[in-house]
């Protein structure tokens, strides 16, 4: 927080219903991360696909956490690029699962549109892409 | 032991969660008594922590794996204390409405909690 105040040349993505943004990932994160890095440590070989794209979600989140935290015009192209990725990795694997459910032996952070949590990861980008249009066309 | 104090840890992350979206609504931020609220909440994950690693070490195995078992419990833990951080970060409405959506997430951790351990 003190890096991005001493720099007002940096666009805070922080302020507002970014703070809430920057928690959901937050906990996205953690989730997707720890979910993965288990799973994949102890059982990779029953559903390889499920956990590498788990772990790969996790990444992904990480990133754009990063990147809200972080601030900034490039760190706000970079997370919006991000939220893109994500919104379609979501629907993809989302739609996969239920198309083709014998592909996931196991549930991945996506699966059916991430039912499993709360419906978070296919809101979250939608939000988030909103959130990063609207901060450029305030700052500019 | 271990379900009691689940349980009462998701009613009161689930109040705690109403009253900081009260406050949000409102168009409050957090206060002096939230931070109360959210220590309560926090000393009650972190019995049901100690409470949770004294089960283990007396030998009981939780139902899914004692590895998930711990994580869950430490993110209990750590939950609420982020959330009251971010906070004290963002003092308007932003804030509540953070801490609210932790005290929803704490509760379904807590769900997920009494799940693994087998209740």
């Amino acid at each position: 927080m003190a890096a991005t105040d001493k720099q007002p040349g940096r666009t805070r993505l922080i302020g507002g219903p970014g703070i809430l943004l920057v928690w959901l990932y937050g906990v996205m994160v953690v989730g997707a991360v720890s979910r993965s890095a288990v799973q994949i440590a102890t059982e990779f070989g029953k559903a390889p696909l499920a956990y590498s794209l788990s772990a790969v979600a996790g990444l992904v989140y990480g990133f754009i956490t990063y990147s809200l935290v972080r601030g900034g015009e490039t760190a706000r192209r970079a997370a919006l690029v991000c939220c893109a990725a994500e919104l379609a990795g979501v629907l993809t694997v989302g739609t996969w699962t239920l198309a083709e459910p014998s592909a996931f032996p196991d549930a991945t952070v996506w699966s059916d549109y991430g039912m499993g949590y709360l419906f978070i990861p296919v809101l979250l980008p939608v939000t988030a892409l909103f959130w990063l249009r609207r901060s450029r066309a305030v700052t500019s | 032991m271990l379900d009691a104090l689940t349980v009462a840890t998701a009613v009161a992350a689930l109040a705690l969660a109403a009253w900081c979206g009260w406050a949000a609504y409102r168009d409050q931020p957090t206060k002096d008594w939230h931070f109360i609220g959210m220590a309560v909440v926090t000393l009650l994950t972190l019995v049901q922590l100690v409470v949770g690693i004294v089960q283990l070490a007396r030998g009981e195995k939780p139902e899914q794996g004692t590895t998930i078992f711990v994580s869950y419990l430490i993110g209990s833990f750590a939950c609420i204390p982020a959330a009251g951080f971010m906070s004290l970060a963002e003092r308007t409405r932003w804030g509540s409405i953070t801490v609210a959506a932790g005290g929803v997430v704490l509760a379904v951790l807590q769900v997920r909690l009494y799940d693994i351990w087998g209740g």
